[in-house]
């Protein structure tokens, strides 16, 4: 074991992963190998690249033990792709598979299921909620589970950390010549910015459509030259599961008070003038901060850049009003922002790379002005867990939480200071995801934290009359309300890794003691 | 019949607690279910403990369901139940 | 400042413990009408003890509790002893009932506690009638008030938004607690929909002599905040009556003009207020 630049001791091998470096800082690991290739195909004229179903894919490739499946999570909590990949793969009796999706949500439950009958030994995600996260905390899966940032699974699949043998690609409208795209068809999801990089590098290509059209679909977000094989199914994905009618701002007036202060924050930054660039969350305090961001922008006639994200209705309603010249989209929301790819030119879909890839010639997130992120825990050192509750229970993952941060120019942490009676600030945490020195500002109901390194932040925030706290001054209070918690005792099997966005482990998951 | 008596609620940031005279000499016994429980679970205990203790009430049997109560709230809502339970005079 | 004051239902323990993130200047723990009759004592006690162990920063405390009838001084014996600033006295008619239970509350005081003083609130015809005797029936009052709802409910009349019905108690309420030398607090706003009505009925308040009003949801206070900031039109106002008030003081000159308007004592003071809210609000620099 060895101890990393953020204090967690890290194994020197895992299984799957090999030889691991421990994270170093957030841009101390400079990339020292080249891209890999997938084999290179050939289909001529005349052939045809549609199969009858799922169970024809697996026979005609032929997937068997052993093989790295893809999956992006374009339909969130609407999918149906990646369970009923599993049902015809244990059908067949195929074992040993590694499952890895962008990320794996609450409807991919059936996974536990064949965990256990060993379909599935492995998992490789930038996040795994509901079952599947607290089956891995319960050490149901045999091999160590790997989580990736979106942009360090990016960067992995091109650099053959992560080789993908069959890349399912779950698509609302495909030709019969694999064209895909995410605007068209019922079940449309917008962009397919984390499916660019499975359709670019995995030995084989699958679409999955319930909207077959005939040959050539137009616009083309994935191109047939890298589609190997189309399948027409009924049911692909629920509609209401994949996208919200409209994003709703929150009401909750502790979530608009804390989106206050960190609006009032980034106005005092000096980063809210012309050419203003911003990203942020989907819900709760981060979309209030986007309108307090908007009155003032409007009030002040300033002309923002780009926001990227993470699309919702109210961002597209800021870049309609002239507020953003461009937005860069690697994933959607609701039906207005998928309305607004779909119509909107300077509304740009983007893949997970270059989104947010560390090792290239520069991804988006560099670019940032500003990024708004949440956080589940944070120590004193503002390093920031977003993988696990304060239980140690795998419930998500970083997403593009640490690329964000790394890239942004200020990151602003959002989150109550004291959820119901446990404290989100504390001095050591469970798990980290996101290191400190990426992480600028913490804002609370109760008033703002900023990291020493900003000394120049604190020196503008003091002059706004935002309530400013020393960082453990802050711990002692939410100690003081919730009173002082038990640490919570973990087995030492080691069930999960969280690789940071360069490939080195920043952190480990414990086996959750029953 | 032995005195019973209940107070709060399931709510986010409440306690339901039911409380139920003991058997004279079978001590306070707590049975605690929390959403808090591995980091509060000992202290949650402890504090309604210290309300008996503080009503000098010896025997009883408690039943307490948490969903993320304040201390205050916990000895708030042990005390209106153990007054609902007769086992506290009124004020 | 009673610029706002948040009501919060005694019996909630999520509302109790975080009333003092809003900002508000004021907050009102319930005991009454937010209270369901078979709670009341589980509101007491939980009132009891969060005022002990919560911090509500800025804010000034106040408690309403129940009326006599309705075990309003068990209410007092609980709770006056926990410290809370301001007891709010509901369904007041007249001035023996303040002073009953403002020697209630003496007797609840620990020794060498802080003096808690009391709200009336007139609800009925009559306690409006009577509003004046009540306002100096004690020098515990420290603030009177107008309850629209069951006002209005004892009349028979439709409350609306626009307050035509309530104007003249309304009114009278800040008449009297002028004469008296004692705050109002006017009546909520029912609607936490409509921001818009909120600002009207606030600035209405205001121009009545309101010095704050109740909110009844976070998301009032902002608004009521709003409407009582004095305006940049004011401070300058208040700027150039004090600048006059000082020169003629260097020139031994009694007699002050602003704008070739005479400047009279009542003048004078309602600009230093309005100096003084600018420069709690951070509106101006602090002299």
């Amino acid at each position: 074991m060895k101890q990393n630049a953020v204090n967690r001791m890290i194994p020197e091998y895992v299984e799957g992963l090999g030889n691991v470096k421990p994270f170093a800082g957030a841009f101390a690991t400079p990339p020292d190998m080249r891209r890999q290739g997938p084999p290179v195909k050939c289909v001529q004229p005349g052939q045809t690249k549609v199969l009858e179903n799922l169970e024809e894919v697996f026979r005609r490739i032929p997937i068997v033990d052993g093989m790295t499946l893809g999956f992006h999570h374009h339909f969130r909590n609407g999918d149906g792709v990646l369970n009923q990949v599993l049902d015809v793969a244990a059908k067949l009796g195929i074992k040993d598979l590694t499952v890895a999706a962008s990320a794996i949500l609450p409807v991919h439950a059936p996974i536990v299921d064949h965990i256990r009958s060993g379909v599935v030994t492995g998992l490789d995600a930038a996040a795994m909620a509901g079952e599947v996260g607290k089956a891995v905390s319960a050490g149901l899966l045999p091999k160590t589970a790997v989580f990736r940032t979106h942009g360090g699974r990016a960067r992995a699949i091109e650099c053959g950390q992560l080789h993908i043998d069959v890349a399912f690609i779950a698509a609302p409208a495909a030709d019969t010549y694999g064209n895909l795209n995410g605007t068209d068809g019922e079940t449309a999801c917008g962009s397919l910015g984390y499916a660019f990089l499975d359709a670019e590098y995995a030995d084989h290509v699958v679409a999955v459509t319930n909207h077959l059209v005939p040959y050539p679909l137009a616009p083309v977000s994935i191109s047939q030259d890298r589609v190997d094989y189309v399948v027409k199914m009924d049911y692909i994905g629920n509609p209401g599961g994949i996208v919200s009618g409209t994003t709703k701002l929150t009401k909750d007036p502790i979530q608009l008070k804390i989106a206050s202060y960190a609006a009032k924050a980034i106005a005092a930054s000096g980063l809210l003038k012309d050419g203003f660039s911003f990203q942020t969350g989907a819900g709760g305090a981060s979309l209030a901060v986007a309108a307090y961001l908007r009155t003032i922008m409007k009030k002040r006639d300033i002309k923002g850049s780009f926001v990227m994200g993470g699309i919702t209705g109210y961002l597209v309603q800021m870049y309609e009003e002239g507020l953003f010249r461009t937005i860069f989209d690697v994933q959607d929301f609701d039906l207005d922002a998928i309305r607004s790819l779909r119509e909107n030119r300077t509304h740009v879909e983007v893949g997970a790379n270059l989104y947010a890839s560390p090792y290239n010639s520069g991804c988006i997130v560099n670019q940032l002005d500003c990024v708004v992120l949440g956080a589940t825990e944070m120590d004193t050192d503002f390093n920031v867990n977003v993988i696990t509750g304060s239980d140690g229970v795998i419930m998500s993952g970083s997403g593009g939480h640490s690329d964000a941060a790394a890239g942004a120019k200020m990151t602003v942490i959002t989150a109550n200071l004291v959820r119901s009676r446990l404290p989100t600030l504390k001095r050591t945490i469970q798990t980290i995801t996101t290191p400190g020195e990426t992480i600028d500002v913490f804002v609370t109901e109760y008033g703002i934290a900023v990291n020493p390194r900003r000394q120049d932040l604190l020196e503008k925030f003091k002059a706004s009359g935002l309530p400013l706290w020393d960082i453990h001054d802050l711990a002692a209070l939410a100690e003081k309300v919730c009173g002082k918690p038990k640490s919570i005792p973990m087995d030492d099997r080691i069930v999960g890794v969280v690789e940071y966005r360069d490939g080195t482990v920043i952190d480990v998951i414990h086996k959750s003691k029953s | 019949m032995s005195k019973q008596g209940q107070a709060g609620t399931l709510e986010s940031n409440d306690i339901h607690i039911i409380v139920k005279e003991g058997v004279p000499g079978s001590g306070i016994s707590i049975d605690l279910t929390s959403t808090v429980l591995l980091p509060y679970g000992d202290a949650i205990r402890t504090s309604i403990t210290d309300v008996c203790n503080s009503f000098q009430v010896k025997d009883i049997e408690v039943t307490a369901m948490d969903k993320g109560a304040l201390d205050c709230t916990i000895r708030a809502r042990m005390q209106t139940a153990l007054r609902r339970c007769g086992l506290i005079q009124e004020v | 400042m009673r610029r706002s004051l948040l009501f919060l239902p005694g019996n909630n323990p999520g509302n109790v413990q975080s009333g003092g993130l809003f900002g508000a200047d004021a907050v009102v723990l319930d005991l009454e009408d937010a209270v369901a009759p078979a709670e009341k004592d589980a509101a007491r006690d939980l009132v009891a003890a969060a005022l002990q162990t919560v911090d509500y920063g800025m804010c000034e405390k106040f408690v309403r509790i129940n009326s006599l009838d309705h075990n309003g001084a068990r209410d007092i014996r609980v709770i006056v002893p926990c410290g809370p600033d301001v007891i709010l006295l509901p369904k007041i008619e007249s001035p023996a009932e303040v002073v009953e239970q403002v020697k209630l509350i003496k007797a609840a005081e620990r020794p060498g506690q802080k003096p808690v003083v009391v709200m009336a609130v007139m609800e009925t015809p009559i306690g409006v009638v009577r509003a004046y005797d009540i306002a100096i029936s004690d020098p515990r009052v420290t603030a009177i008030s107008l309850g629209a709802e069951d006002y209005t409910a004892t009349m028979g009349l439709t409350r609306t938004k626009e307050g035509q019905e309530i104007f003249v108690p309304r009114a009278t309420i800040a008449n009297i607690a002028s004469a008296a030398g004692v705050d109002c607090i006017d009546t909520p706003f029912t609607d936490v929909n409509d921001p818009e009505g909120l600002l009207a009925d606030t600035l209405l308040a205001k121009s009545l002599g309101y010095q704050g009003k109740v909110a009844i949801n976070p998301r009032q206070i902002d608004t009521i905040h709003q409407a009582y900031a004095p305006t940049e039109t004011e401070i300058r106002w208040a700027q150039r009556v004090v600048e006059a008030v000082e020169e003629g003081k260097r020139k031994g000159s009694g007699v002050v003009a602003v704008g070739g308007k005479m400047i009279d004592p009542p003048v004078v003071a309602r600009a230093s207020r309005t100096i003084d809210m600018a420069i709690a609000l951070h509106l101006v620099e602090g002299a």
